[in-house]
């Protein structure tokens, strides 16, 4: 097929989505048909689209395309390649999805206030982010950034009567701008290398290496930021916990994403980065892997504690991405196969499981009216789909055979062990490095127990508020993209084989030197090994759940309360509670987590009722970022005395910087200018 | 046309004195309302074969400045009831001493700009550099609202001045469309002049500090 018609469906996709929340505004405040032709708008959108990726993923990339709209600097260039496509492809599956959860999640007759901004905005998102990977040029990139960045606040700030929902979007514009401004300067830094605004690859020795340690530190921060890698994830728990579910699952499943894509591009435009870089990324990562889970387990909100997972993915995906730059800078082509294939399927892996999680926590605070862990409880037997599609999400994120996580993670954890076995001709890769895979096996540990924690609390024992007691099965428009994200999880846990012919195209994409190598993803994992073991185990499973089920037919076992452990008369209180359950795991880590409890103090002989809080803060955004702003307000506040909320000074203000530039631009204005544009 | 030109300016810089020497508000309306006018001849005096642009453009300011602004004012100062400007930050005669000297360092500061030719001789940069000077004095130092409308003006007719070097350069669009925004600046300035009357009872400036945020920032 000609790539034209190519690139104009996926370009008519992306557009399908930017309006897909337009109709709506010309509707009735109650009209259901505004959010009907929105889903149905962004369906059509994301048919096309993913039909547009996957013929690019099967065939040839497309050449450069310019939009023929006028930008003072920058032009609108775009081009359609294997990793462009491999980015698009959870974007439109998102952007549907989503759209679809939408019709069940937040109706338009019950949010009337909010529902049409909601779709609007989430349309916005959608088509910009597939902006965000088409764009080839550094302005046209940045609108298409800002565009996404805006409208997840808005997003974020759905329910803005709430203060903290308007806190949590405050914050989040707070990081992302800052993570803005680090882009900035980096366009800034490829235009002064190369002279234009444009991707393409540098040639070796054109730009000098400190520009090149610029461009890569400016690209860390400011595309780790919107990835939320630590220490730059604080906006993440707040923003995701206070979006809707559906917003929530966009943004941790593909927003997110978008940080990542940003570091890979500008890693493969550089011809050879040096071993620190990777050490730095891979290090990183293995921090906010570890990190992420650790402060999963103390969280008590539903969706805070899946932010939490975020980032120890997102770390989980850096560690991937370090290991290949690694394998890059030491010329060692198994490395960088292994951490790209692990980093690239990561990402759509998360993408699909954390996508589902978020949509099964909006499936139970949809019926439970709560976020907190703890108000829940035996909510698989009201809601047993919801509770099975999570349990299986659940399991994905904890690695598990034989669902998705596993393959990418298994990817991750053969690269680490390969660099203890250096091959011949190539360079020494650092011991030390190997180090990771324990950390990374740790932190699949951790989060093993902590979704043992949720799924237990959430979705076993007895209900632990008359609210959880009579929640009800959410609708099917809501049940239909969490069992499509699910089909997605087995099907790459089953057949991994599928997907790595396009994992090969992208990863040989980037890294021009394993042209000729002939090297493959799967030469170098047992798939077909873990493919089969998966579908045994899958079967085993299977036999073992339908004995048990015709035995409790078969034997009329009574109804009785989960875990009341043959106490006369229990309590739905006396359960585990979410900071129970994981309380000694959460002890062992104290020196990290510094959990904090609010104990109550028992007096005398029959003590009357009390209360017991313990909670776990932000290691940076309430520990070192909120004391550090509060001390800079204090000092900045003695410049309030120039605030005197009269005009005539502030016109007066003006008028003497203006005379000060004066002066200072014709006294040395010349070599002020000189400094700046040598 | 030099002279006349020259000429021209010169009586705008007295009205610029003049405005800043008088406490009568409506005096001062009337001031800046000639003021408007001369500058609204100016465009034909640069350019001396007549071009439509020029017609218009002059057309169109007289009719903004020398009427349709003046008269709104005028009829915003009956409504709200007051005529004098009783106490400015900077006092009457201080101000125009001020202004006067802002002339001053307006032709001093203009010699040392690096002009065309052409220009050199023409008071067009001194004049406007000194009626934005004398603009921003008003700006700064009188305390009622409808003074601070007036400095707006004259601060504008200075823009307008040196929009004049580059009336070739300037497309005929940006000039017209300046016109209409002033228009509309002074027609809502009409309406918060009886909206700060009908709430502080005063058309004094400095109660607008009521409205500033809280200060009593931080408790802790």
């Amino acid at each position: 097929m000609e790539l034209n018609i190519t690139v104009s469906i996926i370009f008519i996709a992306t557009l399908l989505h930017l309006a897909s929340g337009i109709p709506g505004f010309f509707l009735g405040r109650r009209s259901p048909m505004g959010q009907y032709l929105a889903a149905l708008m962004a369906v059509i959108g994301s048919l096309m689209g993913l039909w547009g990726a996957l013929l690019i993923l099967n065939g040839p990339a497309s050449g450069y395309y310019e939009l023929p709209w006028g930008l003072p600097i920058g032009h609108f260039t775009l081009q359609l390649d294997g990793l462009t496509s491999f980015f698009l492809i959870p974007i439109f599956i998102m952007g549907a999805l989503g759209a679809i959860y939408g019709l069940g999640y937040w109706k338009q007759s019950e949010h009337p206030e909010n529902g049409r901004q909601l779709r609007f905005f989430y349309g916005i998102l959608v088509g910009s982010m597939s902006l965000v990977v088409m764009a080839r040029d550094g302005i046209f990139f940045l609108i298409a950034w800002e565009a996404m960045a805006l409208s997840a606040y808005f997003l974020i700030t759905t329910e803005d009567q709430d203060e903290k929902v308007r806190q949590a979007g405050w914050i989040y514009l707070v990081a992302t701008h800052a993570g803005s401004l680090c882009l900035f300067g980096l366009f800034a830094l490829f235009y002064r290398a190369t002279g234009h605004f444009g991707f393409q690859p540098f040639q070796p020795g054109m730009v000098s290496p400190w520009i090149l340690t610029s461009i890569f530190f400016l690209a860390l921060i400011g595309f780790g930021f919107k990835a939320g890698i630590f220490p730059l994830h604080f906006w993440l728990p707040g923003a995701h916990a206070n979006a809707p579910s559906h917003v929530s699952a966009l943004m941790s499943g593909v927003m997110i994403k978008m940080g990542v894509y940003g570091i890979l591009r500008v890693c493969w435009m550089i011809p050879s980065p040096p071993l620190s870089w990777g050490i730095i990324l891979l290090i990183l990562g293995t921090l906010s892997s570890l990190l992420g889970v650790l402060y999963a387990l103390g969280q008590h909100d539903l969706k805070r504690l899946l932010a939490y997972h975020s980032i120890e993915n997102i770390g989980i995906i850096f560690m991937g991405l370090g290991l290949s730059l690694v394998g890059r800078s030491c010329h060692h082509p198994d490395l960088i196969i292994l951490g790209m294939a692990g980093c690239l399927l990561h990402i759509w892996n998360h993408g699909l499981f954390k996508s589902l999680l978020f949509l099964g926590a909006g499936s139970v605070i949809h019926a439970t009216g709560t976020r907190q862990i703890d108000k829940m409880g035996g909510l698989s037997k009201t809601m047993p789909y919801t509770g099975g599609l999570f349990l299986l999400g659940a399991v994905a994120i904890c690695g598990l055979p034989p669902l998705n996580g596993f393959i990418s993670e298994l990817f991750i954890y053969l690269g680490l062990f390969k660099t203890l076995m250096n091959g011949s001709g190539t360079q020494a890769v650092p011991f030390s490095l190997g180090l990771a895979a324990p950390a990374l096996a740790m932190t699949g540990a951790l989060a093993v127990a902590c979704f043992v924690k949720v799924t237990g609390i959430v979705f076993s024992g007895e209900p632990r508020s008359e609210k959880a007691a009579k929640s009800h099965e959410s609708p099917k428009t809501m049940l239909i993209p969490m069992a499509l994200l699910a089909l997605g999880c087995l099907m790459i846990g089953l057949l991994p084989l599928l997907v790595t012919p396009w994992l090969d195209k992208v990863i040989v994409e980037g890294n021009s030197e394993l042209m000729g190598i002939g090297l493959k993803v799967d030469y170098l994992a047992p798939l077909g090994w873990v493919s089969g073991l998966g579908m045994g185990l899958l079967l085993m499973i299977g036999i073992l759940f339908t004995w048990l089920r015709y035995r409790l037919i078969r034997e009329k076992t009574p109804q009785r309360g989960t875990w009341d452990c043959g106490y006369a008369a229990p309590t739905n209180r006396m359960q585990y509670t979410a900071s129970s359950f994981a309380q000694m795991l959460v002890n062992q880590f104290d020196g990290i987590l510094k959990p904090k409890e609010h104990r109550p103090e028992l007096k005398g002989l029959f003590p009357t009722s009390s209360h017991f809080e313990s909670h776990i803060d932000d290691s940076i955004l309430d520990r070192v970022l909120k004391p550090v702003i509060h001390r800079i307000q204090k000092g900045v506040y003695q410049f309030r005395w120039f605030h005197q909320g009269l005009t005539q000074p502030y016109i007066l203000y003006i008028i003497v910087t203006v005379l000060i530039l004066l002066a200072l631009s014709s006294t040395l204005g010349d070599r002020f200018m000189s400094f700046i544009l040598p | 046309m030099q002279t006349y030109l020259n000429t021209f300016l010169a009586l705008v810089l007295l009205l610029n004195l003049l405005a800043l020497g008088t406490s009568r508000l409506p005096t001062v309306i009337r001031l800046v309302t000639l003021q408007g006018g001369l500058i609204g001849l100016l465009p034909l005096l640069i350019h001396s074969p007549w071009r439509p642009e020029s017609v218009v453009l002059a057309i169109a300011t007289l009719l903004t400045k020398g009427i349709l602004i003046p008269s709104i004012l005028i009829k915003a100062l009956r409504e709200v009831q007051i005529r004098r400007e009783i106490e400015p930050l900077i006092g009457i005669l201080p101000s125009m001493l001020l202004g006067a000297l802002g002339t001053g360092l307006a032709l001093l500061f203009a010699s040392l700009l690096p002009l065309i030719p052409g220009q050199a001789n023409s008071l067009l940069v001194p004049a406007s550099l000194a009626t934005v000077l004398t603009g921003c004095i008003f700006l700064t130092s009188r305390m009622k609202a409808v003074s601070q409308v007036v400095g707006y003006l004259i601060l504008e007719n200075g823009i307008f001045i040196f929009g004049l070097l580059m009336l070739e350069a300037m497309p005929f669009m940006v000039e017209m469309g300046l016109l209409l925004d002033l228009v509309v600046c002074i027609f809502v300035s009409g309406i918060i002049l009886n909206h700060i009357k009908d709430t502080f009872d005063s058309l004094d400036t400095r109660l607008l500090t009521a409205l500033k945020e809280d200060t009593s920032w931080p408790q802790k």
